[in-house]
């Protein structure tokens, strides 16, 4: 035994060090699943190797906005100016949220068809108690999300503990919310929001000193350095592998450039909007909940193994209603967004492609079909394709019908890069 | 090179199990020492699976007394196997393909700092144990998707050993691998047996059954059949304790061939 271990260090020593070196001299592993680990040049070869691999990640989408950008600003000069990209990003705050919920439930393997009724019917709840029933803005705005919240855990309980197919159990819900908001909105059909209440004010305040998007932008690039300078120092202190400290840098410096071109062009117009600070703290959160905490990791085991997941003690039951809960509540919050943008609630919200566009969304940015692949973040990317296309469209004052065949192509052309990269990923060992 | 203790680590006594009609296990005797490679054979409803879902607390046991460290003990349900010290790979594999070695072996009992994943200490505990086992694998931070099978499978022992087991029970664990990737699972099987833990191993293939076990309990619809020391013991001893005659399709063909080829 003790003669063992120490010819099993003293081989395992180099391999901190050196891991392709000494892990393809001891195994006849393939080269390609080795972690690189040489600066600038290893970079290239990873690249290359994800490729081979099919692990396209984000780059497919990141592709998708050069071209919208390159094709739209050439047919108008308008589309790529400060005021058009602000009111990108402050539109797509709604249905962001919702992608965001839907990105949670992807990654189960789920889906949930009910988010645009459960939007509208959090924007109906949350305008009858703030207008018809004289609640205070912030009451109302937190039983709307907490309702939304509700309602998803009710159909999670559908799925989770009876058992129903999580699709029909949405689909139902879809039809039932769409039916509570028309009910609740009354005969008038539709209730105008106060503009300067705290619902009005979601998407049509800005900060308009310019230090606050600097500042921001300042703050996002310092923690973001600060966080992984630290983590790979601490790596390198107990002696497992680490980023070298040129990758970290190179990193920050991409940050830092989009966070302060975002600033300088917010800052062009009017200033940083609420809505996008709001959409970004929540982005942040929640892809600190899913990568960072034990809750996001059973929720991609659940996407990875159902069987896996159990055994190892995580009560599945549980995880799958909370994370329809959370897509309820994101629902609700787009919901609010979406009625603050036209500053009331009516008998329209939440319907038409809305949700199509949410779903769509998750999965333009990245995020599997198939469960256990995706990150939030894949939803303001999605969601920033779907309304650069709409606005781009409505600049060339191109009609709906166009727009909807053409969000139809962008979502198929999607889907088909997730199946064939997953194909991919098997032949290459990886799906 | 083995150290026997004179208290079995694990021992069942006269243990029965029923499902409604069928009397799946009869009096079945068992003990496994420390340090003690135990193989469990027997043909196909034989028993075997019951009596380690019976260890394992997945099916409490009817009649009989199951014995830890020579305390009677009741095994009710999986988590009282695993607060004994005992843990189950089972011959599927519990691991989530999408999540890296690091995430599968810590899978269920995240270490943690202030709430958030503690990713450092766990991947540092995962090499440090990859390593005490001898298990080689590329990167501790790959999904489990890119690693073969035997390498899973390794992955899969390796996370059962996270709790410091007593007893490690392992269920066809070189089912569908290849050859040089049983012969890894084999090694790891060996190491251990080296760290003193006692191993009940689920086989169907005589030739792992051989190369590592210690003993071999063979069950015959639900009763003991026989327990051998390997060293001292043919294969044909044994086929015949599964099979339950010496006159059987593997000694009828073996004898044929013997013929043909005039050993």
């Amino acid at each position: 035994m003790s003669i063992d271990k120490t010819s099993a260090t003293a081989q395992d020593e180099p391999v901190v060090e050196n891991p392709e070196a000494a892990a393809a001299a001891v195994t006849a592993v393939d080269p390609r699943l080795l972690i690189r680990e040489h600066g600038l040049a290893g970079y290239i070869g990873e690249f290359r190797r994800k490729m081979k691999a099919g692990e396209l990640g984000s780059i497919p989408v990141v592709i998708g906005l050069i071209v919208i950008c390159v094709v739209f600003q050439s047919l108008n000069s308008a589309f790529l100016s400060a005021e058009n990209l602000s009111n990108i990003t402050i539109t797509m705050v709604g249905t962001g949220m919702i992608s965001v919920g839907i990105v949670f439930v992807l990654l189960l393997g789920e889906i949930d068809l009910s988010v645009g009724s459960v939007s509208g019917a959090a924007s109906a709840i949350a305008a009858v108690l703030a207008v018809n029933q004289g609640w205070p803005e912030w009451a109302a705005v937190l039983f709307a999300i907490a309702s939304g919240a509700a309602i998803g855990a009710a159909h999670g309980f559908f799925f989770a503990v009876l058992g129903a197919p999580a699709f029909a159990v949405t689909l139902a819900g879809l039809l039932f919310w769409l039916g509570f908001m028309l009910q609740t909105l009354g005969e008038n059909g539709t209730i105008n929001l106060d503009s300067d209440g705290l619902i009005g004010k979601l998407t049509t305040y800005y900060f308009t000193d310019i230090a606050a998007a600097y500042g921001l932008a300042a703050v996002v690039v310092g923690v973001f350095f600060l966080t992984s300078f630290l983590s790979n120092r601490r790596r390198e202190a107990v002696g497992i592998p680490s980023r070298p400290l040129s990758d970290t840098v190179l990193r920050t410096v991409l940050l830092a450039v989009i966070s302060f071109a975002a600033a300088f062009m917010y800052n062009q117009y009017k200033g940083l909007p609420l809505a996008t600070v709001i959409f970004l703290v929540f982005l942040v959160a929640t892809d600190f909940l899913l990568r960072r905490t034990a809750y996001g990791r059973k929720v991609f085991a659940l996407g990875g193994s159902v069987e896996a997941s159990r055994r190892a003690g995580i009560n599945v039951t549980a995880v799958r209603i909370s994370v329809f809960a959370v897509s309820g509540g994101f629902a609700a919050m787009g919901g609010l967004f979406l009625a603050s943008k036209i500053a009331s609630a009516n008998q329209s919200a939440g319907t038409g492609d809305l949700l199509m566009n949410a779903i769509a969304a998750a999965v333009i940015g990245g995020t599997s079909l198939f469960g256990g692949r995706g990150r939030t973040w894949n939803a303001l990317l999605g969601v920033m394709v779907i309304v650069s296309i709409q606005y781009g469209l409505q600049l060339e004052s191109i009609a709906e019908p166009v727009k909807y065949m053409i969000t139809a192509g962008v979502l198929l052309t999607t889907v088909v890069i997730d199946s064939v990269t997953r194909r991919t990923q098997k032949t290459a060992g990886r799906a | 090179m083995v150290h026997v203790s004179a208290t079995p680590v694990l021992a069942l006594r006269g243990v029965s199990k029923r499902f409604g009609a069928v009397q799946a296990l009869t009096d079945v005797e068992l003990e496994v020492h420390a340090g003690e490679v135990v193989a469990l054979v027997g043909d196909n409803g034989a028993g075997k699976s019951t009596l380690v879902k019976t260890i394992a607390g997945v099916h409490p046991i009817d009649e009989g007394v199951i014995e830890w460290d020579g305390r009677p003990v009741q095994i009710n349900k999986p988590h009282d196997a695993q607060d004994l010290g005992i843990a189950t790979v089972y011959q599927d594999l519990a691991l989530c393909d999408n999540i890296d070695v690091v995430g599968n072996l810590f899978l269920g009992r995240e270490l943690r700092k202030w709430g958030v994943l503690d990713e450092v200490e766990m991947e540092r505990r995962s090499q440090e144990l990859l390593r005490t086992l001898s298990i080689r694998i590329p990167s501790v931070r790959i999904p489990i998707a890119s690693l073969s099978g035997g390498q899973r499978q390794t992955v899969a022992i390796a996370r059962s050993m996270l709790g410091e087991p007593k007893l490690v029970i392992l269920d066809e664990p070189t089912a569908a691998l290849g050859v040089e990737q049983t012969a890894q699972v084999l090694d790891l099987v060996e190491r251990l047996r080296e760290r003193g833990h006692a191993v009940i191993l689920i086989s169907h293939n005589m030739a792992d059954v051989k190369a590592v076990a210690d003993k071999v309990a063979v069950l015959r619809l639900g009763r003991n059949n026989g327990v051998f020391e390997v060293k001292s013991t043919s294969q044909e001893e044994i086929i015949s304790a599964i099979t339950g005659a010496t006159d059987n399709a593997v000694t009828r063909r073996a004898a044929r061939t013997n013929g043909e080829v005039s050993q």
